[in-house]
């Protein structure tokens, strides 16, 4: 162990040169052979587009230019982290720096109350600062957290694939927007009944697919919510078809009527509101008798059932649990847009949930808002990177998956420490 | 009635695409048991690669069939590539991994492809030359078969019964089958387990790509969505027929193809991939492991 950070530390440049590799001519060499290898791969769909309606046929030589060069390079970052995530494999701390960061904060009391204090005074205070646009985006990226930890039972915790996720968030959606449409119910009589039907349906699509394990129901979930999808693509008589449904109503506040700013700032302080109650929640859950029940089926299947644990009920509880806050989410989202179609309810949008919980950190509710922070923000911000934008997603689930399993800040099961105090005094009578 | 033979090559066509890329998924799951989301982007790379080759030549003036016969096999060896560049990159430094990573290690390299393919192609439906001269047959009840139906039906008959010769009588086909048994004991007998990794995917991805220029050619226009739906049917049918078999992937395609096939003529075509998912959910909860497939007993 104490041989391989002393490789690591000592020569990083020669570590990094030669990583994997007898010499660093050796490296050079494979380098080489990589660049050669990727500029044949890409050649075809990188440098020639042809029209054959036209017949022309444009070439972009200059592109393999930037793939020889970025992947010369990049094949040697590549190797110096697959043998770096090499040599770290048996040292039994591999944390990141943000990680010995939130231990640290959470570890001191004073420390703790002071950075929840601080959060607490930048969500007051942040759409008061800032403009409307990005009060918008902060709402987007709140929904998407509280997504996230919904998604984050069912797969963090339970482990259970779940591709589907995103019908749920649409039915809540449509139920809101097709009651407010019909029959004028308004935002906060639906909340719970989006709640409630997320969790129906959640029950509902449980039953056929206890049987099936792991991959199996990926695929089943996947189906059901294109079915789902499809449906409301198809059945235009109920949900107008591809052209969605507009002007829904927004919140109200006691039939106070509020302007553009002020029904944005009033969903932000809905959506606070909303996320505080999934992180005290699921926070509970967690830690519950059905919490640990989850952790045992997703580790061990049958080891679990032997223990005694129903797994019937624990799977239903799971989908309901996760199916439950996409239904609230999906109402809140059609009220916050104020307009729905079922494109946004497409296999991509399960897709980017279910990667902000991996991403952040499979069953730790610090990781999944880490990772819909960086997933749903930061996109965002760069606008410029826009049509990348899925590119670099991709390659990010790629990326961390390779060199970092267990997602940006890994969960931490509750420990219960048995203090002696009662004991020691006892003896002491 | 008079339209049954017509519904019938259409889903036969349909069954054997579907088939052509269902095998890469139930050999790639039976020997390391991945689903390779990726597939379908790689049956899609295909149909592209097959795109720009029949387009430069057909300026350059040479014949219908060779242009054909060429795109097969540019496309075979490019898609073929990519499927080995894959598994080195995405998941191969996964193995041992726990079973969600790889997967999900999958889904982004299948989002990335699908934005790689965008960005450097174009996001519009491409017009994809007409590379199977198109007859028409008419029987006497007034159905149209084509010839390129006819022509996709035998193309992937006669890939069916190669792969399945290949595995049953090479050498290369009697390790795979045995690393696909146990990949450790496989090890140990002397198999480079490795190697045989790579060679499904490169199987499997040549199978996509043979399909992928077949139906472009049908079809007449790919974009780079196409790969996404297919691969999510294909699966699908891979796992009708019980994942991990290969006669099971080439029956299941073939059942979801008539049956899409007949849903579509008979019923309505508004709903034709909800008829695909509820086949899948409907013989999932009475057979859990698919048409062919072997109940596993579970190791504890």
């Amino acid at each position: 162990m104490n041989n391989s950070s002393n490789t690591l530390n000592q020569g990083f440049l020669k570590f990094f040169f030669t990583a994997g590799c007898d010499s660093f001519a050796h490296a050079m060499k494979k380098s080489l052979l990589a660049a050669l290898w990727f500029v044949f791969l890409t050649f075809p769909i990188m440098v020639i587009r042809v029209n054959t309606i036209e017949k022309t046929v444009v070439w972009h030589w200059e592109r393999i230019g930037y793939i020889a060069v970025s992947i010369f390079f990049g094949s040697f970052v590549w190797r110096w982290l697959l043998a770096r995530k090499e040599l770290k494999k048996d040292e039994s701390r591999n944390e990141t720096g943000l990680e010995v960061l939130l231990t640290k904060v959470q570890s001191n009391a004073g420390l703790k109350y002071a950075a929840l204090g601080l959060i607490g005074l930048i969500a007051v205070l942040f759409p008061q600062v800032v403009d409307l646009y990005q009060t918008n985006i902060m709402i987007s990226c709140l929904v998407y957290i509280v997504l996230g930890l919904g998604l984050n039972i069912v797969v963090g915790l339970a482990g259970l694939l779940d591709l589907g996720y995103v019908a749920f968030y649409a039915i809540g959606a449509y139920a809101y927007a097709l009651c407010n449409m019909h029959w004028d119910i308004g935002f906060w009589y639906m909340l719970p009944v989006g709640a409630i039907l997320g969790a129906i349906l959640g029950i509902l699509l449980g039953f056929p697919v206890l049987r099936l394990r792991g991959d199996y129901l990926a695929i089943v979930t996947l189906g059901f919510g294109e079915i789902i999808r499809l449906i409301l693509e198809n059945w235009g008589d109920v949900t107008m078809g591809p052209s969605g449904i507009s002007s829904i109503a927004r919140p109200g506040l006691f039939g106070v009527k509020l302007g553009v700013i002020a029904s944005t700032e009033y969903m932000y302080y809905i959506m606070i509101g909303l996320l505080i109650f999934t992180i005290f929640s699921v926070n509970r859950l967690q830690n519950s008798r059905i919490g640990r029940a989850w952790l045992a089926l997703r580790e061990d299947e049958i080891a679990c059932q032997a223990m005694g644990i129903d797994k019937v009920k624990t799977k239903l509880m799971a989908f309901a649990l996760g199916a439950t806050w996409a239904g609230m989410a999906g109402v809140v989202f059609a009220a916050k847009t104020t307009f729905i179609n079922p494109a946004s309810f497409t296999f991509w949008e399960s897709a980017i949930i279910l990667s902000i919980v991996v991403i952040g950190g499979m069953g730790s509710i610090r990781g999944v808002i880490a990772g819909a922070i960086i997933l749903v923000l930061l996109p965002e911000y760069l606008r410029d990177f826009a049509e990348f934008r899925m590119l670099l997603f991709g390659a990010i689930m790629v990326l961390v998956m390779v060199f970092r399993p267990q997602g940006l800040i890994s969960a931490k099961r509750k420990i219960y420490a048995y203090t002696a105090t009662n004991t020691a005094s006892a003896g002491n009578e | 009635m008079e339209y049954f033979l017509e519904l019938f090559m259409g889903g036969l066509t349909r069954g054997s695409i579907y088939a052509l890329i269902a095998l890469g998924y139930t050999m790639v799951y039976g020997i390391i048991e991945l689903i390779n989301f990726a597939h379908g982007e790689i049956y899609m790379i295909g149909a592209f690669t097959g795109l720009i080759v029949a387009g430069l030549l057909t300026m350059y003036g040479f014949p219908g069939v060779s242009i054909l016969a060429i795109a097969i096999v540019c496309a075979v060896i490019w898609s073929a590539a990519y499927g080995y560049t894959i598994e080195k990159v995405a998941y191969k430094p996964l193995r041992g991994a726990p079973r969600l990573s790889p997967l999900i290690s999958a889904i982004g390299m299948s989002i990335f492809l699908q934005n790689y393919v965008m960005l450097a192609q174009t996001s519009d439906f491409l017009p994809f030359p007409e590379l199977i001269p198109e007859f028409a047959f008419m029987d006497k009840m007034g159905s149209i078969i084509s010839s390129a139906e006819l022509v996709i039906i035998l193309a992937t008959t006669a890939s069916c019964v190669g792969l399945t010769l290949f595995i049953k009588f090479t050498k290369l086909g009697k390790a795979m089958r045995a690393t696909a048994q146990n990949r450790k004991m496989a090890m140990l007998v002397g198999i480079n387990v490795d190697m045989v990794i790579s060679a499904t995917f490169v199987i499997g991805s040549s199978l996509a790509a043979v399909g992928g220029v077949l139906i472009a050619s049908h079809i007449g226009q790919i974009n780079y969505y196409i790969g996404f739906i297919a691969g999510i049917k294909a699966f699908t049918a891979a796992v009708l027929g019980g994942i991990g078999s290969i006669p099971g992937a080439m029956l299941g395609a073939l059942v979801l193809g008539l049956t899409e096939a007949f849903a579509t003529g008979y019923v309505s075509s508004d709903y034709e991939d909800v008829f695909a998912f509820l086949l899948l959910v409907l013989i999932l909860i009475f057979r859990p492991s698919g048409i062919m497939g072997r109940e596993k007993t579970q190791k504890v």
